[in-house]
C-alpha cells in the first residue's frame, strides 16, 4: 500500500521486551520493504501522545505479553479510533489468560489438558496448599506449572514429585499472581499459525519443534536461541493427523474470536490428539520464530506475511 | 537471564545488578588534556600497530602502580592485555586443555567462569568464609584429587574484595596458598582488579610478593576500576618461563592491545592524576557502602546475612530458603534488579545469595533500592509460608 503512514508498536514493559523489539525490527524493515511509511515506536509513557500527534492510518502491534497482548494498548487504540493489526480486546484479554482460555476450549469441546488454576490469594489466604496433593493425584504426574499469562515458555516448571509442587508454584507466581497446573502431555510439539478471521481464516503449514538435547521441553533457550532446535516445516504427519491438527487449530481460533493472525501450540499425543496447550495472538516474528518459517513453506515471503497483518487491521 | 537483564537496564528500575564503576566522576580537564596531548605529540604513534606486550613505558607505568600497592615487579615480566578480561582469557588459552581442572572461589566472578567453560574447563568451587577461600578446604581437594590421580592445573583467586563475595583472603592464608602452591607445583591466578579501592583496614601483600619469585604465581590487574573500563587495559605479571607462551596467545588474539587507550593510561599515570582520582573514587564507593550497609541492617529481614567489605565495589547477600533465580522477575516488576547468586558457580550452587553492587549509584538511591528488595523479599517468604516451604 503505497505511502500509507502506518505505526509499529513493540517494545514495552513486559518480560518479552526484547522479543518484542526484534520482531518490531523485522516488521518496520518489511513493511517499509512493502512501501509503507513507517514510524516505530518504543513504547512507553509517550505513546498516546505520540499516537495524536502522529495520526497514523493503522498500527501494527509487535508487542509481546503484558500490555501488548491482553488487551490493554487494543483499548487504547480503540479509544483513540486507531485501526490495529490482531485480535480485539475481549479475544486478547481471553488469550492472554491460559486458564480462561482452557476454560472456554473445554466448553467448545476442544481437546486441552485436565487442569486446576489458582490466584496466589488462594495460598495466602486460603491455605490452598492442601490442595496439592489432591491435585497430583488428580491429574497424575509430572505435573506442569505455568504463570497464566506470560509467553515465550518463561516461569514454566515441571513437577515430577508432589514435592516439587511448592516450588514450581513459587517460581511460576514469579511471573503472575496467577497459575495454573496441568496434566504433563507427552508428545511431539506442534505450532500451527493461522491468518485471517472467522469462515476465511486458514492455517499456514504446521510446523513441529524437536529442542535439541539439553531441554526438557520447548522453553525459552530453545525458542530464541538460534540452533537450539530443529524445526520440521511441514510437519511429518499423515494427512488425517494433519487435517485434525489443523481442524483443532482453527477451532480454537475461531473460538477465541481471534482476527488478523494467531498461533496454535499443540502436542500431538501418541493416540493422535492434539492437545491444545495455548493460543498466541501477537505471534513471535523473529528469526527463531515458528509463523514465519511457515510462512515461507506455504510460499509467502515474510514481507508478504507482514503486509498481510498489516491490511488486516481494525477497529 | 540474559533476557531479564536487559529489563534492568531501564531507568526505572534500581538496578544494583551492575559492576560499573562511577565514570561520571572522571574529570573533565584531565581527560581534555591527555587527548590534546596525544594529538599533539602521539597521534601518528596512537593510530599505529603497536608491540604485542604493550608498550615499555606503558609496562614501567604498570611496574610503579604495583610498587604503589606493595609489590615489586620487573616491567620486563609485564604484558599489557585488553582489560583484565582478557587476561583471564589468555591464561586460560594458554594454560587449559579440554577438561582441564581448575579450583575457584565459590562464588567465583562470574566472567571467569564464563571463560572457562568457553575452554571446557573443569571447574571445583572452593567453599569461602568470611576471610576468603577456605584452604584446608583447598588442600582437601587436592588431597582427594591426587588420589585418583588427577591435578589441578590452576588455582584462580580474587583475594581482595572479590567478586561477588566482597571477602579478603587473609594474611595467613595467603601464606598457607603460596606454600601449597610450591608443594603441589600449582599456578595460582591472582586477579586484582579491586587492590586499590580499599576503604577500611590495611593493605595484604599479594600472592606474588609471598611467592618470592617461585614462579607459582600469575598476577592479572586492570585499570577499570582505577581509571575506566573504556580504555579496556589491563595487564598479566608472568613468570619468565611462560610468559612467552601468553605473548605468542596475545598476538593471536588481537595483535596488541589499542595504543590510543594505552597512551591514555599512560598519560593519566604519568601525570601522577591516578592518585588522587582513585582518592576520589575511595571516598564515593565507602560511602556508597555504607549507605548499602545500613539500608540492609533496615529493609531485608530477620534471618538475612551479608558481608561488610573492606573495599571493592559489591555485598554478597543470603536469604536462607529464598531462590533468588525464582524471585528475580518478581523484583523487575518492582522495580529493582539484583543478580541472581547460581550466576557465579558452575555447580548450581548459591540458589540463596545474591550479588549487590553499590559503586553504581548515589546513596539515595542505594537506600530506596534495598528497601523494594527488601519489601520483595519479605513478600516471598510470606508466599513461601503460604505454600507450606
Amino acid at each position: 500500500m503505497s505511502g500509507k503512514h502506518v505505526c509499529v508498536l513493540h517494545g514495552g514493559r513486559s518480560l518479552e521486551r526484547d522479543i518484542s523489539l526484534r520482531t518490531g525490527h523485522r516488521v518496520v524493515r518489511a513493511l517499509r520493504a512493502k512501501d509503507y511509511r513507517v514510524t516505530p515506536i518504543d513504547v512507553d509513557e509517550s505513546l498516546v501522545r505520540q499516537l495524536v500527534e502522529l495520526r497514523p492510518e493503522a498500527a501494527f502491534i509487535a508487542m509481546h505479553g503484558k500490555g501488548g497482548e491482553d488487551g490493554t494498548v487494543q483499548e487504547l487504540l480503540e479509544i483513540l479510533r486507531i485501526p490495529y493489526t490482531g485480535s480485539g480486546v475481549l479475544s486478547s484479554i481471553r488469550a492472554m489468560d491460559k486458564v480462561l482460555s482452557k476454560h472456554i476450549l473445554e466448553a467448545e469441546g476442544i481437546p486441552t489438558p485436565p487442569f486446576y488454576a489458582f490466584n496466589d490469594a488462594a495460598f495466602r489466604e486460603m491455605g490452598a496448599k492442601d490442595t496439592l496433593d489432591i491435585i497430583a493425584e488428580d491429574l497424575g504426574l509430572p505435573v506442569v506449572v505455568k504463570p497464566a499469562a506470560q509467553g515465550s515458555a518463561l516461569g514454566i516448571n515441571f513437577a515430577a514429585d508432589a514435592r516439587d509442587l511448592p516450588r514450581a508454584m513459587v517460581s511460576a507466581l514469579s511471573f503472575d499472581r496467577k497459575v495454573l497446573l496441568e496434566k504433563f502431555v507427552a508428545g511431539r510439539e506442534l505450532a500451527v499459525s493461522i491468518l485471517g478471521a472467522g469462515d476465511e481464516a486458514r492455517t499456514l503449514p504446521v510446523v513441529e519443534a524437536c529442542p535439541r538435547s539439553g531441554h526438557a521441553f520447548y522453553d525459552f533457550d530453545s525458542r530464541y536461541t538460534a540452533g537450539e532446535t530443529d524445526f520440521t516445516v511441514p510437519a511429518e504427519l499423515e494427512p488425517a493427523v494433519t487435517a485434525e491438527v489443523e481442524r483443532v487449530a482453527l477451532a480454537t481460533y475461531r473460538a477465541l474470536d481471534c482476527r488478523g493472525f494467531g498461533r496454535v501450540d499443540i502436542i500431538l499425543d501418541e493416540s493422535g490428539t492434539p492437545w491444545v496447550l495455548e493460543l498466541n495472538t501477537i505471534p513471535g516474528l523473529t528469526e527463531t520464530s515458528t509463523m514465519p518459517m511457515a510462512a515461507e513453506a506455504a510460499g509467502i515471503s515474510f514481507e508478504d506475511l507482514v503486509a498481510v497483518v498489516m491490511e488486516s487491521a481494525a477497529l | 537471564m540474559r533476557d531479564l537483564m536487559s529489563l534492568a537496564a531501564r531507568p526505572e528500575v534500581i538496578s544494583l545488578a551492575g559492576g560499573f564503576p562511577a565514570t561520571d566522576s572522571f574529570p573533565q580537564d584531565v581527560f581534555d588534556s591527555i587527548n590534546r596531548n596525544i594529538s599533539d605529540t602521539q597521534r601518528a604513534l596512537s593510530l599505529q600497530y603497536g608491540p604485542t606486550e604493550g608498550f615499555d613505558f606503558l609496562k614501567d607505568d604498570i611496574a610503579e602502580i604495583m610498587a604503589a600497592e606493595g609489590t615489586q615487579v620487573d616491567p620486563a615480566h609485564v604484558l599489557v592485555t585488553t582489560g583484565g578480561q582478557q587476561a583471564i582469557d589468555l591464561v586460560t588459552k594458554t594454560f587449559i586443555d579440554p577438561g582441564d581442572i581448575v579450583l575457584a572461589e565459590g562464588p567465583a566472578y562470574a566472567g571467569a567462569l564464563t571463560t572457562f567453560s568457553s575452554y571446557q574447563t573443569d571447574v571445583r568451587h572452593v567453599p569461602m568464609d568470611g576471610a576468603g577461600v577456605v584452604v584446608e578446604e583447598l588442600e582437601q581437594m587436592l588431597r582427594s584429587l591426587d588420589r585418583e590421580g588427577r591435578r589441578a592445573k590452576l588455582v584462580y583467586v580474587v583475594p581482595n574484595f572479590s567478586n561477588p563475595g566482597g571477602t579478603t583472603l587473609s594474611l595467613e592464608r595467603r601464606v598457607r596458598l603460596v606454600d601449597l602452591a610450591a608443594e603441589w607445583d600449582l599456578l595460582l591466578v591472582e586477579d586484582n582488579p579491586y587492590g586499590f579501592l580499599r576503604f577500611d583496614g590495611e593493605a595484604l601483600p599479594t600472592l606474588l610478593t609471598l611467592d618470592g619469585g617461585r614462579g607459582n604465581v600469575l598476577y592479572l590487574g586492570s585499570f577499570s576500576k582505577i581509571i575506566s573500563p573504556g580504555i579496556r587495559t589491563g595487564w598479566i605479571v608472568a613468570p619468565p618461563a611462560v610468559y612467552q607462551k601468553i605473548v605468542f596467545g596475545k598476538q593471536a588474539a588481537d595483535l596488541c592491545s589499542s595504543p590510543m587507550n594505552q597512551l591514555f593510561v599512560h598519560g593519566f599515570v604519568s601525570s601522577g592524576a591516578w592518585r588522587e582520582y582513585v582518592e576520589r573514587l575511595i571516598g564515593i564507593y565507602r560511602s556508597r557502602r555504607d549507605a548499602m550497609l545500613a539500608a540492609l541492617a533496615e529493609e531485608f529481614p530477620a534471618g538475612s546475612t551479608w558481608n561488610v567489605p573492606q573495599g571493592g565495589f559489591f555485598v554478597w547477600a543470603t536469604v536462607p530458603g529464598v531462590h533468588t533465580g525464582d524471585m528475580l522477575a518478581k523484583a523487575i516488576e518492582e522495580n529493582v534488579a539484583y543478580v541472581r547468586g547460581d550466576a557465579f558457580y558452575q555447580d548450581g550452587q548459591g540458589t540463596d545469595s545474591m550479588r549487590l553492587n553499590f559503586s553504581g549509584s548515589p546513596e539515595a538511591r542505594l537506600q530506596e533500592g534495598v528497601r523494594r528488595l527488601g519489601a520483595v523479599i519479605a513478600d516471598q517468604l510470606e508466599l513461601y509460608r503460604a505454600l507450606g516451604l
